[in-house]
């Protein structure tokens, strides 16, 4: 079980020790740390502990991390803590807006190793690096997948000027046996496994949105971090387990609008627990009905052309969630001062980062 | 919305560019033989075709082109020939496969149906509005993932299934000559519908297609330049994709792309046919961005 990191391919794929952070949201432990020790020791984790503040939360021996709890979020951000969520993994955003890194990969705490179909153990993290380093293909689909993975290229007919690609924003992995599925889903197929290994990393084309997951997720803080806020979920609000579909959303129009990429594919974790179904569907409950409005309104969002930083999208889109979604329920209104909120407290822990996408509308018009 | 196709709903139709078919249709007999077959003889081909027996099959040659489409401005020379065959069957589904590509195999080293992959693409929904990140939800093991609106898991027909090829990808002259060794070994085990509004390069080598919505769409229109008959001098699939894609978006009908394989041998000078494809790839550059939009 604990074993020898598979081998990375020819050439080899930097660490970025000193360019990842890796962040983890928990309200348990962190036993899972174990079996990911031969590809996690060499970074830095930042653990963000939701619920008790006072429970104490065992990080295994030898990895180098920093620690957040609840009080830790209140004395950092002040009155500004009330975007982050409380009893909900949507609380691991705060890692990123603390984190100093470029990159950033986050796993749940359910995550394991997985294995390839050759047996292999597999290196997630070794994997998002790989897709987080070349580029994307949003600007038209490429049969043959990822055409930047050994042995695939780009295909007949793919047009010679778009296959410099975009920058790679963000890394999608996927997950073998329990799938993430809604909960009447699990409810009426609870015995379902994912036992099928897609050996395919591809582009989410521009103009396409998708259900983003953040069990196992990587992403250029650097190019998209701002957008990558969970939400408001768990205690005392009406939803949960929408905190990643809700980043997702907003850093895809993001990521189309600024001319960034986003993958999806490998790599593969082993999700061990399924969560109870029918507290799934409590929280969920909201969403199920809300996600039939949201995904239109995310599907038809433009955003101006004077909107060239991720910060300057995201207060944007902020303005449109309150003018468009509040009548769908008062909820929205609250999110939308949540994720100004969020930027606020992003610019003020992150003072000098403000990144301008290399062809934030060039690309726009490149489709 | 699943619902079942059967046999004699479907023709296969291949372009003979070659005149002897005997291993093609022997490797391809367990999976071949339940259909009716239509091979169309390239108009230049002087030799006979050799195809063994056994085969429900119909051949259409020069004089029957003439015949039918006369003095029109098609040109159906080449890989153009089959859209001959895609005119003249009467039956809704069409699945064809170019003569160079034989059954994939399995890891257990039996054929792979492609045929059948196929045809269960096409019987299954597509799902064009929202991308499912554990691909063709309608596949055994696989569904909507958590995220994914209700109101949109009914799908959409599918009209055009796109599929793939081992050994020899379908890469364009420059790509080949540049890397004349490199061969696709990787399975990707997934069906996945091509998102609405993406733009794809529809690869005529291994596909099927519902010939009643979709056939009139699939026109051999583009032709380059002095095209010869090799695949890599050609961008008439990729055109018919285009104008294909274009069309089922418009009709909120569905593409999908990926399952099943076949095993392509391939053939062609890369550097020949560059001097021919150059015109394509420069056409391209135009075409893209007319058809996005």
């Amino acid at each position: 079980m604990a074993g020898v990191p598979s081998s990375s391919s020819v050439p080899t794929t930097p660490l970025l020790k000193d360019e990842l952070d890796i962040v983890i949201p928990t309200i348990r432990n962190l036993d899972f740390l174990e079996m990911w020790r031969p590809f996690f020791q060499p970074y830095h984790l930042i653990i963000v502990q939701d619920g008790d503040p006072s429970k104490i939360i065992n990080v295994p021996k030898g990895f180098d991390y920093e620690l957040y709890n609840r009080n830790d979020i209140n004395r950092i951000l002040g009155p500004k803590a009330s975007c982050i969520s409380f009893k909900d993994s949507a609380c691991r955003c705060f890692g990123y807006m603390v984190s100093k890194k470029k990159y950033i990969y986050t796993i749940d705490d359910d995550c394991f190793v997985a294995k390839d179909p050759s047996g292999n153990q597999i290196n997630a993290l070794e994997q998002h690096i790989k897709n987080l380093l070349t580029p994307a293909t949003p600007f038209f689909f490429n049969t043959l997948y990822d055409p930047f993975r050994d042995g695939a290229d780009f295909v007949r007919g793919y047009p010679f000027s778009l296959r410099e690609g975009a920058p790679t924003a963000l890394s999608h992995g996927l997950w073998l046996n329990i799938p993430d599925y809604d909960a009447p889903t699990q409810l009426v197929k609870p015995r379902e496994r994912n036992t099928r290994y897609v050996d395919a990393v591809l582009t989410i084309p521009k103009g396409t949105l998708f259900p983003m997951c953040g069990m196992n997720l990587g992403f250029n803080r650097e190019l998209i971090g701002p957008a990558m806020y969970f939400g408001l979920m768990g205690d005392g609000q009406p939803i949960g387990r929408y905190d990643d579909m809700w980043a997702g959303w907003c850093a895809k129009v993001i990521c189309d609008h600024l001319g960034l990429g986003v993958k999806t594919g490998l790599p593969y974790i082993w999700h061990s627990k399924a969560s109870n179904p029918f507290t799934n569907l409590k929280k969920e409950y909201n969403g199920i009905f809300w996600q039939e409005e949201l995904i239109p309104f995310f599907q038809s969002t433009t955003l101006s052309k004077e909107s060239t930083t991720v910060q300057k999208c995201y207060i944007e889109l902020s303005k449109q969630v309150r003018e468009k979604l509040s009548k769908v329920d008062p909820y929205f209104g609250k999110l939308a001062d949540a994720m100004v909120t969020w930027i606020e407290a992003w610019d003020e822990l992150n003072p000098s980062t403000t990144a301008i996408a290399p062809e934030a509308n060039g690309a726009a018009d490149k489709k | 919305m699943s619902f079942k196709i059967n046999d004699n709903e479907v023709d296969i139709v291949i372009a003979a560019l070659r005149p002897d078919l005997t291993i093609f249709l022997e490797e391809w007999r367990p999976i071949f033989s339940r259909f009716h077959l239509i091979i169309v003889k390239e108009p230049d081909l002087e030799a006979d075709l050799q195809i063994p027996h056994g085969f429900d099959h119909h051949v259409y040659t020069k004089s029957d082109i003439e015949r039918v489409v006369g003095a029109s401005l098609i040109d159906f020379s080449g890989h153009s020939c089959r859209y001959f065959g895609y005119l003249m069957s009467s039956k809704k589904y069409v699945i064809s496969i170019d003569e160079d590509c034989l059954p994939a195999r399995n890891a257990a080293g039996h054929p792979i149906d492609a045929v059948a992959q196929h045809i269960n693409n096409l019987e299954t929904p597509a799902t064009p509005f929202y991308f499912n990140t554990l691909y063709d939800p309608f596949r055994e093991g696989a569904d909507f993932v958590r995220g994914y609106p209700f109101s949109l898991r009914d799908g959409v027909g599918c009209v055009l299934s796109s599929g793939l090829w081992l050994n020899v990808a379908d890469y364009d002259a420059p790509t080949r000559a540049v890397r004349p060794n490199e061969r696709n070994a990787r399975y990707v085990d997934a069906v996945m519908t091509v998102p609405l509004q993406s733009m794809m390069p529809l690869s005529g080598i291994n596909i099927g297609f519902d010939r009643e919505i979709l056939g009139p769409a699939l026109v051999p229109a583009l032709r380059l330049k002095g095209e010869g008959k090799q695949r890599l001098e050609t961008m008439g699939d990729i055109w018919c994709g285009m104008c294909a894609k274009t069309v089922s978006d418009h009709l909120r009908l569905g593409v999908k792309t990926g399952l099943p394989y076949v095993w392509r041998n391939g053939s062609g000078n890369a550097w020949e046919s560059l001097r021919r494809e150059w015109g394509g790839v420069k056409l391209m550059e135009e075409i893209v961005p007319f058809s996005s939009r």
